[in-house]
């Protein structure tokens, strides 16, 4: 890989150059466009021919780590296999011709796949309704936190504008909630890494509109109170909101619904395979209780007689809304429907039961090896932390140096210094699709680079050596912003 | 099955060394009383052979109809180059660069795609992407909110021409944060919005303006008109564009004195329709603004040896590390479909781009002109317009709609929903797709069918 440079497409344009069997063939120039509104110069779009173009992007893509080419252990990610088959059904031409605002006459087959999801999600998370239509976790979680308030709304309730949220959450819950018009207020992680509940139940009062829970927790561990967070919550008038990002741990054994939550988003770019794309598209269904079934956001699939049909306005008067131009990322949902249907009933609980096998093993194998665990009296979930917080006052080599050495190895980098009340940390989320030799190799490796922190600190601090780039300089891509680019000379 | 390598052997080795007897006591710290029993809502596990005959089954009921319905989605020709090379596992199942060094080919990517719609929108940057056009355009107007320091109302002029449903969407995801939208209406013989409306603003505070070019009509605003009454009086122009009509038309930086952010919709370059998703929302806008806008943005930088490379940059904006602070919750994006139209956009270059528009124009003319000759349709606003038009009908649209769908032709959109005023009126849209036989076949089978209704 260290070898892989490539040119920016621009430098390979040649005034004149073209893939012209791509194009249409030529037709006049408009003659009613009124002057004032033409374009005078044209864009900066590269011309190159096809080939070149193919190479390019081939090149280019050859400098990414990626499932398909390395293990991909990125903590609360869920970087999972992504089966083939999910993406060449979901690409069938009559799905990908179809038009959004196409009659529901020519849609029964598309729309039957999505109303089978939302039944199988309601089933897998136990909660009473959902809708497809966010396209991304932080997504989902403005439709939940949104329906919350709208169900406070309702009731006249409107003092109820606080949400709490735990020190680790993730960035998304607080910002999400300052989106819906909250603050928010953060809590305490006891020593064994569940809520504070008596700063819990402090907290609450008649200013809460809810609290957002990742369980498992963002440090990887079950949140073993949620009864008694639920009871206190709920006493208090707010509401549970639950971030599906860790669903992946309790697949198929223990339901969000079953533990009180009241609305839910479900990452099925994480959970349920579909592919993570260099940054999305993700897919954030969200799930709610009986009590906001109402709020759900809009368009839902409904049945009537057999007939599969768009629920709008119309019959969700009191829903908080569109929050896309049609339903969502509907390919998205279209590949994790294909993947729940061939795990079928029984596969689902497997994912639980193999992604916190791979995950405890891990565990095992790095405890051995003298890495010291976060939580070292806890199982881990799904995924799980180590510190390496003694590895940086010793031998001055951080986790970031591990996670850049890595790379050399051959593996993509554990989350890094997230969750923040952890320091020097490293979120390890192996996944269930993964096999024992991979996990090995990869404790292997961590032990090799622990080995060579000692011997040789200087190499592992200067890491990554065998990349495309070596360490970035990330102050001067802040202040000296070179966003785009620009042809020698000026345009 | 859940795509899982392990054997038994393997599964045995594994919990002797956690030091379990079983999978199953590794759940022992969830309450007993929490744990699924069973599952009997999810039906039986299908192979991939059965998977497959499922969906082929479900696709060929959905049907290949002509489809001339635009309204937000358009149906352009992809070339086989975008998808088979941004399908690559090395793009697909790839996440946000995070760890740079291993991610440059996302990154260099990003940058090049920031570089070819800053241009084509006459901006100066560019976001990585976000959802779709309609929450980019809520997303423009909290941006707006933040970035118009002259502007204390959080009031945002929302013409009644601009897309119904990014209208609803930006009521949704902007209205918690106490952002007012205030409705334009447009010039009922004109179907564009008109400086004489605006006046009833003149001496307010107001935020933005959003116009969107082309309309939700199709027709073509007076867009410098427009940019330069909101300029003189300090008000934002958000402009919501069609990126394919930029080969032709003028960019939104050309505006009068210049929009300020500029969203639009990214589907028609090279992403398929699929039920509407998944698109993605572009945004692009001038430097002096960057620092407050949402979503990743992409940086050229150097590494510790001298050379060029390409980081997420100005993170100090965003949720993971600004959290309740940040410009928005955004995390995940668009990725690969900003990939697909990367590559598309470099496929097509200005010429294809251009030969493009001004294929759909002449087809959407032609398609206008066999429409009229058809008695009992008529042209409802006489404006120019882009590749989308609006036709009149001397009776309700909608049963004429699935008469023609029952022969295999979506013939439009209704507007009876979201504009009554407009009595019994069609937007419809024919891209370089359509043949003049395919235009020739959606008028013939019009006029068969409003000559029937009118016999029985």
């Amino acid at each position: 890989m260290s070898a892989l440079r490539e040119k920016v497409i621009f430098e390979y344009s040649r005034p004149g150059r073209g893939s012209r069997d791509q194009w249409p063939a030529e037709v006049a120039p408009p003659s009613q466009l009124p002057e004032n509104l033409k374009r005078q110069a044209p864009p900066l779009l590269p011309e190159v021919s096809e080939l070149e173009a193919v190479r390019h992007f081939t090149r280019l893509s050859q400098m990414n780590f990626s499932i398909d080419t390395h293990f991909y252990p990125l903590g609360s990610c869920t970087m999972k296999y992504n089966p083939k088959a999910c993406n060449q059904y979901a690409m069938l031409p009559e799905f990908l011709g179809r038009h959004p605002l196409a009659p529901e006459s020519h849609g029964q087959g598309f729309l039957a796949c999505m109303f089978e999801l939302q039944e199988m999600l309601k089933e897998v998370t136990g909660m009473q309704g959902v809708s497809l239509s966010p396209m991304a976790g932080a997504h989902g979680e403005f439709a939940g936190v949104a329906m919350i308030r709208a169900y406070h709304k309702a009731r006249s309730d409107l003092a109820r504008t606080e949400i709490i949220v735990p020190e680790a959450a993730h960035g998304t819950n607080p910002a999400t909630a300052v989106m819906c018009g909250c603050t928010v207020r953060e809590i305490r992680v006891a020593a064994d890494g569940d809520i504070d509940v008596t700063a819990l139940a402090a907290a609450v009062g008649p200013q809460t509109a809810g609290i957002m829970l990742t369980n498992p927790s963002t440090l990887g561990i079950f949140e073993r109170r949620i009864e008694e967070v639920a009871r206190i919550v709920h006493a208090a008038g707010g509401l549970l909101y639950y971030d599906g990002a860790n669903l992946n741990a309790i697949l198929g054994k223990v339901r969000p619904g079953d533990m009180g939550f009241d609305a839910i988003h479900m990452n099925l770019h994480k959970t349920f395979s579909t592919p993570h794309g260099g940054g999305g598209p993700g897919a954030g269904a969200v799930g709610v209780s009986a009590r906001l079934l109402p709020f759900l956001p809009i368009p839902i699939v409904g049945r009537d007689a057999g007939r599969f049909r768009w629920l709008a306005e119309g019959d969700v008067p009191q829903s908080i809304g569109r929050l896309s131009a049609f339903m969502g990322n509907a390919g998205v949902l279209l590949r994790a429907y294909i993947y729940m249907r061939m795990l079928g009933r029984t596969g689902m609980s497997e994912v639980g039961d193999y992604a916190t096998l791979n995950a405890n093993y891990l565990l095992t194998r790095l405890k051995q090896a003298g890495f010291e665990a976060a939580y070292p009296q806890r199982r881990a979930s799904h995924e799980f932390i180590i510190t390496l917080k003694r590895e940086a006052r010793e031998l001055d080599v951080n986790a970031m140096d591990f996670a850049k050495r890595l790379l050399d190895h051959g593996f993509h980098a554990p989350t890094t210094y997230f969750p923040l009340i952890v320091p020097e940390c490293l979120l390890i989320e192996p996944t269930e699709t993964e096999s024992r030799e991979v996990l090995d190799a990869f404790a292997d490796a961590m032990i090799r680079i622990e080995r060579e922190a000692r011997e040789e600190p200087e190499y592992v601090k200067g890491a990554p050596h065998s990349l495309p780039v070596r360490r970035l300089d990330d102050v001067r891509a802040a202040k000296q912003l070179d966003l785009t680019w620009k042809p020698k000379g000026g345009v | 099955m859940a795509f899982i390598p392990h054997t038994e052997a393997d599964v045995a080795e594994m919990l002797a060394a956690i030091g379990v007897q079983s999978i199953e006591q590794l759940f022992d710290e969830i309450p007993a009383s929490l744990r699924v029993r069973s599952l009997d809502g999810i039906p039986p596990a299908l192979n991939e052979m059965q998977i497959g005959k499922l969906m082929s089954a479900r696709a060929q009921s959905d049907g290949r109809p002509l489809c001339f319905i635009g309204a937000g989605a358009y149906e352009h020709h992809i070339p086989a180059a975008v998808w088979a090379v941004a399908t690559r596992g090395e793009f697909y199942s790839a996440y946000t660069p995070y760890q740079a060094e291993a991610s440059q080919g996302t990154l260099q990517l990003i940058y090049e795609y920031q570089t070819m719609i800053a241009s084509l929108t006459g901006m100066e940057v560019a976001n990585a992407s976000l959802y779709d056009g309609a929450s980019a355009l809520a997303e423009a107007c909290l941006m707006a909110v933040r970035a118009n320091r002259k502007s204390k109302t959080h009031r945002v002029l929302m013409p009644r021409s601009v897309h119904p449903h990014y209208r609803k969407v930006a009521s949704a995801a902007a209205g918690n944060q106490a952002v007012r939208f205030e409705e334009v209406s447009y010039g009922p013989a004109e179907g564009r919005t008109l400086a004489s409306t605006l006046a009833r603003f003149d001496r307010q505070d107001i935020t933005a303006l959003v116009i969107q070019q082309p309309n939700f009509f199709g027709v073509l605003e007076d867009v410098d008109a427009l940019t330069r009454w909101a300029r003189e009086r300090d008000i934002f122009v958000i402009a919501v564009v069609n990126p394919t009509s930029l080969a032709l038309l003028k960019p939104p930086g050309e505006w009068g004195p210049g929009a300020d952010i500029v969203v639009g919709e990214g589907q028609p370059l090279g992403v398929p329709l699929s039920s509407g998703g998944p698109y993605f929302g572009f945004m692009t806008t001038r430097m002096a603004h960057v620092r407050q806008m949402p979503g990743r943005i992409v940086g050229r930088t150097v590494d510790v040896s001298g050379r060029d490379g390409f980081t997420l940059t100005l993170q100090a904006r965003e949720q993971h590390i600004r959290r309740a602070r940040a410009t928005s919750n955004i995390c995940t994006n668009q990725g690969l479909l900003v990939t697909a139209a990367t590559i598309y956009m470099s496929l097509m270059g200005p010429q294809g781009l251009a030969r493009v528009a001004a294929a759909s124009h002449a087809h959407t003319a032609e398609l206008i002109a066999a429409l009229t000759r058809v008695p009992g349709v008529r042209k409802v606003f006489p404006s120019p317009y882009f590749h989308e038009s609006v036709v009149g009908l001397d009776r309700p649209v909608a049963p004429v709609l699935q008469h023609l769908a029952d022969r295999g032709i979506l013939a439009g959109f209704d507007l009876a929903e979201h504009y009554p005023e407009l009595g019994h009126a069609l937007l419809v849209c024919a891209t370089e797709t359509k043949t003049s036989a395919e235009i020739e076949r959606y008028a013939n089978a019009l006029g068969d069918v409003m000559k029937a209704a009118r016999a029985a």
